[in-house]
C-alpha cells in the first residue's frame, strides 16, 4: 500500500489517520543533491512498538531518508510528524530531545572517550541542561550507573573502560546501540546496525533488538535479510527514493514486483 | 584514562604541580636575594600570558575550536583598564556616561565583562562556521578591532595609551612588583582551579564531546552551539582579565596587544605547553617568554630557533612540555 502523494497539510496533520497511533510519519519527502534525486516523494509511518524495516538497493535513498527523519538534513519539501507534532522545521538536536534517536551506518562515536564515557554522554544529553561547571561528571552516579547497566545489557559490561576507538568493530556497533538506548527514545532509527558484523555478533544483536520490540518503535535500515525478516512487523521497499511497496514480511516476500526489483527471487 | 587509579594516589602529575607551585611562591624572595628584581617582573608576564594561554586552551584544546583571534579579548581587557584609568585621572567620563576609575575591584571585572561580551558577539557569528572559515573569521574580527584601536586617536591611536600607575586594590600596593606578582599568581590559580573543575564537569564533557564528534553530539540532542558559545565567552572573559593585568604590568596599552601576531604567540604557548591540558599552556608561556628573553639578547631573529622547536613539539610531543613533564601516558586531561 503505497501512500498517494499530494496530501494537503491538514490531512497530514491528523496523527494516526488509519486509527492506529503513528509515532512517526513522513509525508511526500523530497531531497535533491544537484542533479541527483535521493528521496523522491517518500511517505511512510511508524506505529508505536513496531519494527518497520526499510530495504532497497544501494542508492535507493535510505540513509538520506533517515537523515531527513532525524533532522540532520532538511527536506526540500514534504513534512515529518513525530508524536503528533510537526517537527519538519526542527533541528536534529531538538528532535533527539523529543525522543527520536538514531544510530549511524558508519559508527559515530567519541573515539577518544571510554565506552562508559560514550554512554554517559548520551545519558547526559537527556538529563537536563549541561551548564554545570563544578561537579565531576565522571564521578556522577546519575550518569555512570545507568551507563554501566546499559553496557551490560548490550554485552559490553567488561569493556566499559576501553577507549571506544580501540573496540572491535562489532563492539562499536553494540556501543552505538547502547548510546541510542541511553537517550530513552520513543523511536529508534537504526541505519544498518549489522553492517560489517560477524555472524555471531549479528545473531546477538538480532536477539537484543527482538527484546526491545514493543518497548520502542524501530525504523530499521538493513541489508541483512535474515535480520529483516526475523524482526520486522512491516517492511517498506525503497527504489529510487520512493516506497514501491509496503506490507508485512509475508506480503513483501510474495510481491512479484519486489522479487523482480530487489529480492531477485532469492527470498 | 585511568581516572580511578589517578584520583587518590600521588602521581608524577601532582609532583609537577606541587613543584611548580613551590617555585612560583618562592620565586620573588629568591630573586630579591639574588638582587635580580627584573625576574619578578618577567615572571609576572609569564603568569599573565599563562592565564591568556590557559583560557585559549579551553576553546582550542578542549573544544577543538581553532580561534585565531584570542588577542582581541586580551587587548580589549587591557584597553578597558587603560581607558578607564585615563578618564579617572582626568576626572572625565567615557563617552560622557561612564566615569573613569582606577579601582582594580571595578575595572578588572569590567575588563573581563567587556571582553566576555565581545567574545559573545564575535562567537555568535564565528561559531556558525567551522574549520578554516572559523580560523579566518576570528582572525578577521581581531584585525578589525586592531585597526579600530589604531584609528582611535582619542585614546592614543597607533601610539597607545600611557597610564600613570597601576590599579588600586584595598590594603595592597600594586606598584610594588612583588605584590603585583602575587596578585597575578592568585588570579591565575583561581582561574586554573575553576578551569580544572569546569573541564571535568558536565559542561566540560560537552565541550570535549564537541571536539571529538560534534555531529554525534547534535544527534544525541545537545544544542552544541550554545555550549560552544558559552565556552568561547568564558575564555574571552579570562583573556580580558589577563589583558587587564598586562595593562597594569606595563602601565601602557597599545593596539599591538591585539595584533594577529599576538594571537599567534598565545596559540604557540598553548601548543608548546600542551593542548587540552589546561595547566600546560602556563608552562608554554614560560618556555616562550624565557626563550624570547634569552635568545633576543643574542639575535633579534630569535624566532629562527623557536620555529624548529615548535615543529618538533607538534610532530613528536603532542602533549607538549606538560605531557613530557608528567609522563606520556598520564598526559591527558581529556
Amino acid at each position: 500500500m503505497v501512500e498517494s502523494t499530494g496530501l494537503s497539510a491538514d490531512e497530514a496533520a491528523v496523527p494516526g489517520i488509519d486509527g492506529k497511533t503513528d509515532l512517526l510519519r513522513a509525508r511526500d519527502l523530497r531531497k535533491r543533491f544537484g542533479a541527483i534525486v535521493a528521496v523522491d516523494g517518500l511517505s511512510l509511518e511508524l506505529r508505536s512498538g513496531e519494527i518497520h524495516a526499510m530495504i532497497g538497493p544501494n542508492g535507493a535513498g535510505k540513509t538520506t531518508a533517515i537523515a531527513q527523519l532525524s533532522g540532520e538534513l532538511t527536506a526540500d519539501s514534504g513534512s515529518v510528524w513525530f508524536a503528533g507534532q510537526d517537527v519538519t522545521g526542527l533541528g536534529a538536536d531538538t528532535r533527539a530531545r523529543l525522543g527520536l534517536a538514531r544510530s549511524f551506518q558508519i559508527t559515530s562515536l567519541f573515539r577518544g572517550f571510554t565506552a562508559e564515557d560514550n554512554v554517559s554522554m548520551a545519558i547526559q544529553a537527556h538529563a537536563g541542561h549541561s551548564f554545570r561547571f563544578w561537579r565531576a561528571a565522571r564521578r556522577d552516579p546519575v550518569l555512570r550507573a545507568p551507563a554501566r547497566a546499559l553496557l551490560e545489557s548490550v554485552g559490553l559490561g567488561a569493556r566499559a573502560d576501553v577507549r571506544a576507538g580501540t573496540l572491535a568493530h562489532g563492539e562499536q556497533r553494540q556501543l552505538e546501540l547502547a548510546m541510542a538506548l541511553a537517550t530513552r527514545p520513543k523511536v529508534l532509527l537504526l541505519d544498518e546496525p549489522m553492517a560489517g558484523m560477524g555472524r555471531e555478533e549479528s545473531v546477538r544483536l538480532i536477539t537484543l533488538l527482538a527484546e526491545l520490540k514493543g518497548r520502542v518503535a524501530i525504523l530499521l535500515v538493513e541489508h541483512d535479510m535474515d535480520a529483516v525478516f526475523a524482526l520486522a512487523d512491516r517492511i517498506s521497499v525503497l527504489v529510487y527514493g520512493r516506497a514501491v511497496a509496503s506490507g508485512t514480511p509475508d506480503a513483501i516476500r510474495a510481491d512479484p514486483d519486489v522479487r523482480a526489483a530487489y529480492l531477485g527471487g532469492a527470498a | 584514562m585511568a581516572d580511578v587509579t589517578r584520583s587518590s594516589a600521588f602521581t608524577r602529575r601532582h609532583a609537577v604541580h606541587l613543584g611548580a607551585l613551590v617555585f612560583l611562591v618562592l620565586m620573588p624572595p629568591v630573586a630579591l636575594v639574588l638582587d635580580e628584581p627584573f625576574y619578578v617582573s618577567l615572571a609576572s608576564r609569564i603568569l599573565i600570558y599563562g592565564l591568556a594561554a590557559a583560557s585559549l586552551d579551553l576553546i582550542l584544546g578542549f573544544g577543538g575550536m581553532v580561534s585565531f583571534g584570542h588577542a582581541a579579548f586580551f587587548g580589549t581587557g587591557g584597553y578597558v583598564v587603560g581607558i578607564l584609568f585615563v578618564h579617572g585621572f582626568e576626572g572625565t567620563a567615557f563617552l560622557g556616561l561612564i566615569p573613569g576609575s582606577d579601582s582594580g575591584l571595578i575595572v578588572w571585572p569590567a575588563a573581563a565583562g567587556v571582553a566576555g561580551l565581545l567574545a559573545l558577539i564575535i562567537g555568535s557569528v564565528s561559531l556558525r562556521t567551522g574549520g578554516v572559515y572559523f580560523i579566518m573569521i576570528t582572525l578577521a574580527f581581531a584585525q578589525m578591532l586592531y585597526f579600530f584601536f589604531v584609528s582611535l586617536e582619542a585614546y592614543g591611536g597607533d601610539d597607545g595609551l600611557s597610564m600613570y600607575g597601576r590599579s588600586q586594590i584595598p590594603w595592597m600596593d600594586l606598584s610594588d612588583d612583588t605584590t603585583f606578582y602575587y596578585v597575578c599568581l592568585a588570579v591565575l590559580l583561581l582561574f586554573l582551579g575553576f578551569g580544572h573543575r569546569a573541564v571535568g564537569s558536565r559542561f566540560g564533557m560537552v565541550i570535549r564531546g564537541v571536539r571529538e564528534n560534534e555531529r554525534r553530539m547534535t544527534a544525541l540532542g545537545f544544542p552544541t552551539y550554545r555550549y560552544k558559545l558559552a565556552c568561547f565567552s568564558i575564555a574571552g572573559a579570562a583573556a580580558g582579565l589577563a589583558g587587564a593585568l598586562i595593562a597594569n604590568q606595563t602601565e601602557f596599552v597599545s593596539p599591538s596587544l591585539m595584533h594577529w601576531t599576538r594571537s599567534g604567540e598565545i596559540m604557540v604557548m598553548v601548543i608548546l605547553g600542551g593542548m587540552g591540558t589546561l595547566f600546560g599552556p602556563v608552562f608554554g608561556a614560560a618556555a616562550f617568554l624565557l626563550l624570547e628573553e634569552v635568545l633576543s639578547a643574542w639575535t633579534e631573529h630569535w624566532m629562527i630557533v623557536l620555529g624548529p622547536v615548535l615543529i618538533f613539539v607538534v610532530l613528536f610531543a603532542r602533549r607538549g612540555i606538560y605531557g613530557w613533564l608528567i609522563g606520556a601516558q598520564d598526559g591527558s586531561e581529556s
